[in-house]
C-alpha cells in the first residue's frame, strides 16, 4: 500500500513568505497576517504528495516537515 | 540633529578580502566575481571602512545572522560611512528589534496578504499596458526609465491613496535616502523631511475626511493596548513603505528584463510556456536579487566559526548569499525551471519583507505584460545599461531595441 503523507507547519519558524501557498494552494492556508498552517489535519490527498515535497523545498525558513505514515 | 558630515571620498579597493566595499564602482558593476572570492577566503570577512563592518559570505552565515537578533540589532540598517544618532520610532517595523518588532509589524501585515494582492491585480496590468502604449511604437526604450521604474511607485501611490502622478517626487527622495545619503548626510535628512512633510498633510486631510486607504487604515490602527498610533509612528510607517516598496521592485523588475533581452531563449520558453513565469520570477530574484540589509553588532558572537566584535556593522548580503554554490547547484547560473529554490532575496526570518506578496505580483504582471505585447527585445548596442549603487541593486538605464533583429 502506498504510503500517506501529512504536511506540518511549525508556526515558530514560519515567517509568512507563503511560498508553500502558491505552490500547493489545496495543502496549506494563510492567516490574515499571511503566516502558513496545514489545511486540515495537514494530510495530503493521493496525487498531491509531489505538491507536499515541492512546498517543503521551497519555504525559506525550513518550517514544513513531510511525515510519513 | 547631530553629526551632519561631508561627503567621505573612499579610496579605489585593491584588496576585497580584507577592505571590502559596497559602494566601490567594480562591486557596482559586477560584484559577483568578487563575492566568490570572499567566500572562498571566508565564511565573515571584514573592513575597516564604514567604521568597521563585517560581511557573512555564505547562506548559512547569512541564516545565522538573520536568526540572531539578541547580538544583531535592526536599529541601523543601512552601512554609511557615518553613525548618526539612533532616532526612536524611526521606520518600524524594520528598524525595531524584539520585543518592539512584532506588533508595528503586525500592523503592516493585513493589507499585504496574498489575497489582498489579488484584488490589485487588474490595476496594476492596466498600469504596466498604459506603459507600453507610451514608446512601443519607437521602436526602442529606456526601460528602466520609462517601465520598470513606474511600475512599484504606482502600485504603492494606488495602495496608500495618494496620486500616481507624484512618483517623480518619491523616486527622487528614494534617490536621495538610498543613494546619495550613503556618503551625504545632508541629502538624507533634506529627503526625510520633505516626505515627512509630504506625508502630514495627507495625514491631516484624512483627519477630517477619512479615506478607504492605506493611510487612513494606519490612522485607524490600534497598539496592543488599543490606543491609536503616535503620529511619528504612521508617518515612519509611511516612509518605509515608500522607501521600501519602489526601488527595491524596479530594480527586480529591471534586472529580470535585463537577463531575458540577453537570454532569447529563456524568452521564447516563457512565452511558450506562461505558466512556468511565476517560477522564474523567483530564479531571477534569486539570481538577482536586489536588497543588501545591515546589522549592528551589539553584542560579541561568533559567526560560522568566525569571532564578531561589538560596535561592527555588519553588511547582510541577501545577494551574496543566493549566489552560494552550497544551497544553490550551479549557483552562478539562472536555471529558469529551478524547482527548488529557498533564496534569501525577501530575507529571513523575523524581518521577512512585508511587501514579498506585492512585489512577486508586480513582477509577474509587468513580465506576463511586457511579454504579450514585446516578444522580441535586445540590448541596444548604442546604449549604455548603468546600475545602481548601495545598498539596491538594479539596472538605472535599460536601453533596449523593441521588434525581431533585423
Ligand atoms: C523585489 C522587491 C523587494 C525586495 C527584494 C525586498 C527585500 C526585502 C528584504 C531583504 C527585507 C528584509 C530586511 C531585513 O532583514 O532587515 C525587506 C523588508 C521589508 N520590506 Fe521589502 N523588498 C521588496 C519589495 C517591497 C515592497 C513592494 C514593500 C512594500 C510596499 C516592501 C516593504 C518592506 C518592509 C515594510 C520591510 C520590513 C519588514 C520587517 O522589518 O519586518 N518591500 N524587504
Amino acid at each position: 500500500m502506498a504510503e500517506r503523507l501529512k504536511v506540518h507547519v511549525d508556526p515558530d519558524k514560519c515567517q509568512g513568505h507563503a511560498r508553500c501557498k502558491a505552490l500547493a494552494p489545496e495543502l496549506f492556508e494563510l492567516d490574515e497576517y499571511g503566516n502558513a498552517r496545514e489545511a486540515g489535519d495537514g494530510t495530503v490527498p493521493p496525487g498531491l504528495e509531489d505538491k507536499a515535497w515541492l512546498a517543503k523545498s521551497n519555504c525559506p525558513e525550513i518550517a514544513i516537515d513531510v511525515i510519513e505514515e | 540633529m547631530s553629526d551632519v558630515s561631508q561627503p567621505v571620498a573612499h579610496p579605489p579597493v585593491t584588496d576585497w578580502v580584507n577592505d571590502f566595499d559596497h559602494t566601490d564602482p567594480q562591486w557596482t558593476d559586477d560584484p559577483f566575481p568578487i563575492w566568490d572570492e570572499l567566500r572562498a577566503a571566508s565564511p565573515v570577512v571584514h573592513t575597516e571602512r564604514f567604521l568597521g563592518c563585517y560581511m557573512p559570505t555564505t547562506y548559512e552565515a547569512v541564516r545565522e545572522i538573520a536568526n540572531d537578533t539578541e547580538h544583531f540589532s535592526s536599529r541601523r540598517i543601512i552601512v554609511r560611512d557615518v553613525r548618526p544618532e539612533v532616532a526612536r520610532n524611526a521606520a518600524p517595523p524594520i528598524t525595531s528589534d524584539p520585543p518592539v518588532h512584532k506588533p508595528a509589524k503586525q500592523l503592516l501585515l493585513p493589507p499585504f496578504t496574498p489575497d489582498a494582492m489579488k484584488k490589485l491585480e487588474p490595476r496594476m496590468r492596466a498600469i504596466c499596458n498604459e506603459l507600453i502604449d507610451g514608446f512601443i511604437a519607437d521602436g526602442k526604450v529606456d526601460a528602466a526609465a520609462r517601465y520598470s521604474k513606474y511600475i512599484p511607485v504606482q502600485a504603492i501611490a494606488h495602495m496608500l491613496g495618494i496620486p500616481e502622478s507624484d512618483s517623480d517626487l518619491f523616486i527622487n527622495w528614494i534617490h536621495m535616502i538610498l543613494e546619495l545619503g550613503i556618503k551625504d548626510e545632508n541629502m538624507l535628512l533634506q529627503a526625510v523631511h520633505e516626505m515627512s512633510d509630504y506625508f502630514r498633510t495627507h495625514i491631516e486631510e484624512r483627519k477630517t475626511k477619512p479615506t478607504d486607504d492605506l493611510i487612513s487604515y494606519l490612522m485607524n490602527a490600534k497598539d496592543k493596548e488599543g490606543n491609536p498610533l503616535e503620529d511619528s509612528h504612521v508617518l515612519g510607517s509611511l516612509r518605509l513603505l515608500l522607501i521600501a516598496g519602489i526601488d527595491t521592485t524596479w530594480s527586480a523588475i529591471g534586472s529580470s528584463l535585463w537577463h531575458l533581452a540577453r537570454t532569447p531563449a529563456d524568452r521564447e520558453r516563457l512565452i511558450a510556456e506562461p505558466g512556468l513565469i511565476p517560477v522564474a520570477v523567483e530564479e531571477l530574484l534569486r539570481a538577482y536579487s536586489p536588497v543588501t540589509m545591515a546589522r549592528e553588532v551589539v553584542k560579541e558572537t561568533t559567526i560560522s566559526g568566525c569571532p564578531v566584535k561589538a560596535g561592527n556593522m555588519v553588511l547582510l548580503s541577501f545577494p551574496a548569499a543566493n549566489r552560494d554554490p552550497k544551497m544553490f547547484p550551479e549557483a552562478d547560473k539562472v536555471v529558469i525551471d529551478r524547482r527548488e529554490n529557498r533564496h534569501a532575496a525577501f530575507g529571513l526570518g523575523i524581518h521577512r519583507c512585508v511587501g514579498s506578496n506585492l512585489a512577486r505580483m508586480e513582477m509577474q504582471v509587468a513580465l506576463e505584460e511586457w511579454l504579450k505585447r514585446i516578444p522580441d527585445f535586445r540590448l541596444d548596442p548604442a546604449g549604455t545599461v548603468t546600475w545602481s549603487q548601495g545598498t539596491v541593486r538594479g539596472p538605472r538605464q535599460l536601453p533596449f531595441l523593441l521588434g525581431k533583429a533585423m
